[in-house]
Order: structure tokens, then C-alpha cells, then sequence
């Protein structure tokens, strides 16, 4: 997933969508449709009740990134819509993962979690499930790790981002 | 004051200068059928309610006024999503209204349930569920202007039975709930000064214009663009009669089915400008081949079409009418972009193809095409021209007659050309015409027709007949699926599969007479003007001509799919002409 290529691709576009019904079935309709492909996809309401937030990473050439964009604006609901580039922006996600191992008898899933800022969530003698909120890139990265210990259950929740803070 | 969402929803209608409704009750629609019998609103009453899209998508073509329909739920409101499939297409605005189930039975499956919204979200330019009788003012006030304005295109409104049959206080629509509704309309400045820059140096101009220019009402201004610079014109199928036919500088319609000179001038041009138009497939064939040495200027009031085919060297996002002024304004103090000395030798290039390359046929020109017997299909189509006022609507269904029917026809004025160009709706031109009818009552109406269309859509023709509606339908009876069977002809070694329909089953005058229309048949090319003459006099009822043409032709020019425009295919007499 991190590699050259992939990123390329890989666009993350935010949308402030009027907060009504079938809007997300609009957006979702729209890249089906168009045949633009979705890596992930996070909605919820902004401060404004009135309005979600969507982020989507769609994975497109850099070159119909714009066509995918004005598409997306024509949709009545979508009030504002941006590409935010990376360098640009402030990334999260959300990873949770339960392993099929408890962390009390693996010193080195303990120093793995500790130092990948993750927490741990639950636990028991046969499992634990662990979480880490972190860029994607930083997460893509955890998960490989983790694979090693034996993954039972991984979700993670897409990216949501706001532009980055100018410093004036 | 106190009325019913039913009411509520009819008044509404009225506020919006609503006179036409096309449609069919049923059980979810029923409420509002009632306050139709006390509403100035003329309703009238299709076979099917494809059919009510088709009339609505007919009347707003000819009209410029959105069309109205009004249908049930379940069925009904899925019979009419071809219909609203093909205004998005083409741009049309309509106002489609559905029934639903109440809104406490939606989800349950109920009888006569689909999900409406879901089912046309695509195909709509917007839909809207109304869930609360309080909004009904305020969500037509909506539907109609975002029908209207910008790219125009269909809209729907999902009315829930619960919600017709509520009481509210009626108020007058407010202020429109649309935020994320944004409509261009004047050219940026910068990008004119652009695209007159690239015009002034030109050496082989050619303008492809589309049906937006028609959508704008920017025949005028196309006009007067030309009379400043002298540009050859070419017109899409969409486009048909925003430029007059007669112009010699008009070198006809481009595209898979186009003029030779229209479509070898676009792939020789340099400098490709495009009035509302869309790079279509059927407009462009292989795109990579596509007027390969050309710059371009795109203009088009939604901004995702500039670069969506073509990138251009300059796009301009704005209503056409206003692009085009600001254009001409420009041109008008730039003698280099009046010049004609730069673009005379390629003029005289594009009208050398024109000449030496018309719409041509076996027997065209000659006085007595009759001497070979069969009727050619475009001899039907040029003799309709000949013997119909000049302001007459020419409607038409999918196909080849389509084709012959553009290629042929001498359009004059803008709006006097329906027909179903993105969507390619076979069965589209009866109602349609019907349509056209209703909105330009006073001008003639004729639809040409293909004998596979007009069996797919021929019952309106009783709505016609009952209301008095005259439309003149020519088919153009081939006995076959007639474009079908050519693409066998030419690309699946002449194996023909599944394309005879027979001539005479059904009977067509027997049809027509049926449905309460005259039906005339002709067989002879002798009598083809006669019989159009007799059609011609006849104004209290629809009348069908039973042409039994020539099964034998084929519409030539041919761009076969996904070939390069350059490999264009002329009719065989033409085959020996240098290019």
C-alpha cells in the first residue's frame, strides 16, 4: 500500500455535504458509476448539524482527479469540495485490532504497541485488542507489524483530515 | 390558508406557470389527481407513462419551457426512467412527479413501493423526497429552477400519499434551500482575451457547435460570430438548426453519421472551437485520432465537461449566449480574428469537400427517383421538407431514419429538431411529437419514425387522437431493426440476427385506424408527395404514413465505432472522389 504508485493515486478529497438523506448514496452512486474507485470513506456531521463532513480516498490518475472533483460539485448536497494534498494537511484514522494473543505473554507485542503509540483496549488470557490513531501511511505501516502476531479481527475507519494550520 | 399537500402541490404547479401536465393516476397519485379536475393545468392522459417523459421531454425541447409529468409509484415511476435517463442525456428539462407509498410504509415493501429517489439518482440532475407537506412550495420552487438553470436536465419529486392527503397552512416558497447550487453565467475575461488570441491566428478554424447553443438561445450571437469571422460551422446532432442549413458556410453535422467535410474539417482543423458541446463518442470516434493537430476552446456551462474528453487549451465555463457576446464583442475590435486572407485557402478547402461530398443516395436529385422503383428513405425526408412550411417541428426516433432525418432535412431555426441524441431511445419520437405538439400547436409537427420505434411507443398515439392532438407520423418501414441489420451488413459478415420485422405485421394503416388516426401507406415513389399533401391537410386527428421504403439502404456517411474519424466511410458513388 506504501508504495510509489499507490501514492500517486491516491487522492484525499473532502467534501462539506448538506446533512440529508441519500447523500451518501449520491456520492457513493456517482464513483460507481463513473467507475472511480474508493479506497475509504468517512461521514459525520460537522459542528453544524446541518452539514457532514465527507473524506474520501479515491484512487485515480492525477489527471481525472479534477474530473472526479467537478463531478462531485455538481451534486446539489455537495457544498464545498477540496483535494487536500498531503503536505497540506492534517491525516487521521482510526486502526483497531484484536490479535489471537494475549500481550502479558509477548514481551515483544508489548514494546511493538508501546512504541507505536498504540493502547490496548481489552484483554484476556487468549487475546487483546489494541487500537492507534496515527496517519494512514503510519498505520499501513503498523499493520504490517502486527501481521506477524497473528491478526483475528482488523478495522480501520478510512481518513478524515482538515487543512493544516498556517503559521502566520 | 388551509389546503392538502395535494393542493398545495397543484398550486404550486400554477405558481410555476405550469400548463401542461403529462401523465397517469394511480393508486400512490391519486390525491393529487383530485384538485387537477379545479386547476387551470391542462392534464392529459398517456397510454404509458414513458410515454408522459417523452411528451414532457418533446414540449421543453420546443418550448425552452420546462415539461411536467406526473405518474404513480412502483411501476409507474420506473416505466418513466428511460424517459428521464434520456433528458439527462440530452439536457432537457423536465419535472417528473411520483407518487410513493406514505411515508410511515416506506421501507416495508409496501404494494406499489420502489425506491424512487434511489432507483433515479442517477439519471436525475437532482430528486427530491418530500417527507413533510410544509416543504411542497418551496421544493417545487427548487425542482424548477434547478431544472432550468445552468445545464439544464430532468429533476424528479417523490410525493408520498401520507403527504398529498395532510393540512397545512400554505405559504409561498421562501427563499431556496439549494447551498451547494452554483450556476455559471458570465466568461471569465482573461479566458475570451484567450480564446480571440487563438482565433486571430488561426489558419484553419472550424466551430463545433452543440445543442447547448440551442439550450441558451444563442442562435443570434452563433450567427453574428460567424459574420464577424467567417469560420466554417459544423452542427452535432443535437445542434441541428442552431445554424441554417442553407449557410454556405455550414458544412452540416458532424460525427459517426455526419457530413464528410463537417468531419474531415474538424480532423484537419488547428484550432477546434466548441460551442456546448460535449466530445461525444459518436462525435469524436478514437478520440486519441480526434482532430489530432487541433487547439481547442471548449466553452460549456458545466465546468466537468471541459477536459473531460479533450483537454483544451482554453475552457471557457459559462453560459453559451453570454460566451459567445463577449467573444464577438472582442472579435469586433481584433481585425486579425475578422481576417479572412488567413483562413481563405482552408474555407475554400472545407467547401471544395462540401461540394463534392453531399448527403447522397440512389437516384438523388433526379426529378423522378421513382425510376428505380423502391422508395429511397431519404427521398421521404426531402420531400416532407419540400412540401412543409419552413417553421415546421421535425421529430425523430432512433436509427437510420434518425439519421436520414438529420442529414436530409434543411433545418432552419433553432427548436424545430427533437430527437433522442445521448440515450439513443428507440420509441421516442411518437411521444415526443406529441409533445411538440401540445407546446407549439400552431406550428406542424411531423415525426419521422422507424417501423421498430414505432412499435415500441405507438399507443400514444390514442392520447393524440383523444385529445386532438394532429401530429403526422412518417415510417419509414424498412421491415427491419434497420441500423442493426447494417452494422451486421458491414461488421458480422451480412448474418443477420434477430433484425426482420416484416413489413405489413402489423398492419400500420389498420393500426393507425384503430387508434383513432388516418393511416395512409405508400408504395410507390410516385406517390410520396401526394400522400404527404393529403397527411398535410389534416388537422382534427394524428395521421400515419405507412412508407414502405427501401431495406437495401444503408446511412452513409460511416465512422465505424471506434475507428478513427479519418477512416470515414462515404457513400459508394463519392468512393472514387480525391479527399
Amino acid at each position: 500500500m506504501t508504495n510509489l504508485t499507490a501514492q500517486t493515486r491516491h487522492h484525499l478529497v473532502t467534501a462539506r455535504v448538506e446533512n440529508k438523506a441519500g447523500v451518501l448514496l449520491r456520492v457513493a452512486g456517482l464513483f460507481s458509476r463513473r467507475g472511480y474507485n474508493i479506497i475509504s470513506l468517512a461521514v459525520a456531521p460537522t459542528d453544524d448539524p446541518a452539514f457532514s463532513r465527507i473524506s474520501i480516498v479515491v484512487d485515480v490518475e492525477s489527471n481525472l482527479l479534477q474530473q472526479v472533483i467537478d463531478q462531485l460539485d455538481k451534486l446539489i448536497n455537495v457544498v464545498a469540495i477540496t483535494e487536500l494534498d498531503p503536505e497540506e494537511a492534517t491525516q487521521a484514522e482510526l486502526l483497531l485490532a484484536t490479535l489471537a494473543r494475549s500481550v502479558e505473554h509477548d514481551a515483544d507485542l508489548g514494546v511493538l504497541i508501546q512504541s507505536a503509540g498504540a493502547s490496548i483496549v481489552e484483554m484476556t488470557d487468549q487475546a487483546t485488542t489494541i487500537q492507534l490513531v496515527a496517519e494512514p501511511t503510519v498505520l499501513d505501516d503498523f499493520e504490517e507489524k502486527l501481521r506477524s502476531y497473528g491478526i483475528s479481527e482488523l478495522q480501520r475507519t478510512g481518513a478524515v483530515a482538515l487543512p493544516r494550520l498556517v503559521q502566520l | 390558508m388551509k389546503l392538502t399537500g395535494a393542493q398545495a402541490l397543484i398550486k404550486s404547479l400554477e405558481r410555476e406557470g405550469v400548463e401542461v401536465l403529462f401523465g397517469l393516476p394511480g393508486g400512490a397519485i391519486l390525491p393529487v389527481y383530485d384538485p387537477i379536475i379545479d386547476s387551470s393545468i391542462r392534464h392529459i392522459l398517456v397510454r404509458h407513462e414513458q410515454g408522459a417523459g417523452h411528451a414532457a421531454e418533446g414540449y421543453a425541447q420546443v418550448t425552452g419551457r420546462p415539461g411536467v409529468a406526473m405518474v404513480t409509484s412502483g411501476p409507474g415511476a420506473t416505466n418513466i426512467v428511460t424517459a428521464l435517463a434520456d433528458a439527462y442525456m440530452d439536457s432537457v428539462p423536465i419535472v417528473v412527479i411520483t407518487g410513493q407509498v406514505a411515508t410511515t410504509s416506506i421501507g416495508t415493501d409496501a404494494f406499489q413501493e420502489v425506491d424512487t429517489t434511489g432507483i433515479t439518482a442517477s439519471v436525475t440532475k437532482h430528486n427530491w423526497l418530500i417527507t413533510d407537506a410544509n416543504d411542497i412550495s418551496r421544493i417545487v420552487a427548487e425542482a424548477f429552477h434547478v431544472a432550468t438553470t445552468g445545464r439544464p436536465g430532468p429533476v424528479l419529486i417523490d410525493f408520498p400519499k401520507d403527504v398529498a392527503n395532510a393540512t397545512i397552512d400554505y405559504e409561498e416558497p421562501g427563499e431556496l434551500e439549494l447551498p451547494g447550487y452554483r450556476v455559471a453565467s458570465a466568461p471569465d475575461e482573461r479566458s475570451v482575451a484567450a480564446a480571440v488570441e487563438l482565433i486571430a491566428a488561426a489558419e484553419r478554424p472550424v466551430l463545433y457547435v452543440g445543442g447547448g447553443v440551442i439550450k441558451a438561445d444563442a442562435a443570434k450571437e452563433l450567427a453574428h460570430f460567424v459574420g464577424l469571422t467567417g469560420i466554417p460551422v459544423t452542427t452535432t446532432l443535437m445542434a441541428r438548426g442552431a445554424y441554417p442549413d442553407a449557410e454556405a458556410l455550414h458544412l452540416g453535422m458532424p460525427g459517426m453519421h455526419g457530413a464528410f467535410a463537417a468531419v474531415t474539417a474538424i480532423q484537419r482543423c488547428d484550432l477546434l472551437i466548441s460551442f456546448g458541446a460535449r466530445f461525444d463518442d459518436r462525435v469524436t470516434g478514437r478520440v486519441e485520432d480526434f482532430a489530432k493537430g487541433a487547439k481547442v476552446i471548449h466553452v460549456d456551462i458545466d465546468r466537468a465537461e471541459i477536459g473531460k474528453v479533450r483537454r483544451p487549451e482554453v475552457g471557457i465555463v459559462a453560459d453559451c449566449r453570454l460566451a459567445i457576446s463577449a467573444l464577438n464583442e472582442q472579435i469586433a475590435k481584433n481585425s486579425a480574428a475578422q481576417s479572412r486572407d488567413r483562413i481563405a485557402t482552408w474555407v475554400e478547402r472545407c467547401l471544395d469537400w462540401k461540394q463534392r461530398f453531399p448527403f447522397t443516395y440512389e437516384g438523388a436529385g433526379t426529378a423522378a427517383p421513382g425510376d428505380i422503383g423502391r422508395i429511397k428513405p431519404q427521398f421521404v425526408v426531402e420531400e416532407l421538407r419540400r412540401l412543409t412550411p419552413p417553421e415546421t417541428i421535425l421529430v425523430a426516433g432512433v436509427g437510420q431514419h434518425q439519421m436520414w432525418a438529420a442529414q436530409h432535412w434543411g433545418f432552419v431555426d433553432p427548436r424545430s429538431w427533437v430527437n433522442s441524441g445521448g440515450l439513443g431511445t428507440m420509441g421516442f419520437a411518437v411521444p415526443a411529437a406529441i409533445g411538440a405538439k401540445v407546446g407549439c400547436p400552431s406550428k406542424m409537427v411531423w415525426a419521422v419514425d422507424g417501423d421498430g420505434c414505432f412499435q415500441m411507443t405507438a399507443q400514444e398515439l390514442v392520447t393524440a387522437s383523444s385529445e386532438r392532438i394532429p401530429v403526422k407520423i412518417a415510417i419509414l418501414n424498412n421491415a427491419y431493426l434497420g441500423m442493426v441489420r447494417q452494422w451486421q451488413h458491414m461488421f458480422y459478415e451480412q448474418r443477420y440476427s434477430e433484425v426482420y420485422l416484416s413489413p405489413d405485421l402489423p398492419d400500420y394503416v389498420k393500426w393507425a385506424e384503430a387508434m383513432g388516426c388516418v393511416g395512409l401507406r405508400v408504395t410507390d415513389p410516385k406517390d410520396v408527395a401526394a400522400a404527404i399533401e393529403q397527411a398535410n391537410a389534416v388537422n382534427d386527428r394524428p395521421v400515419v404514413v405507412d412508407f414502405r421504403t427501401d431495406s437495401m439502404e444503408h446511412v452513409f456517411p460511416m465512422v465505424p465505432a471506434g475507428a478513427s474519424n479519418d477512416e470515414i466511410l462515404v457513400h459508394p458513388s463519392q468512393a472514387d472522389q480525391p479527399r
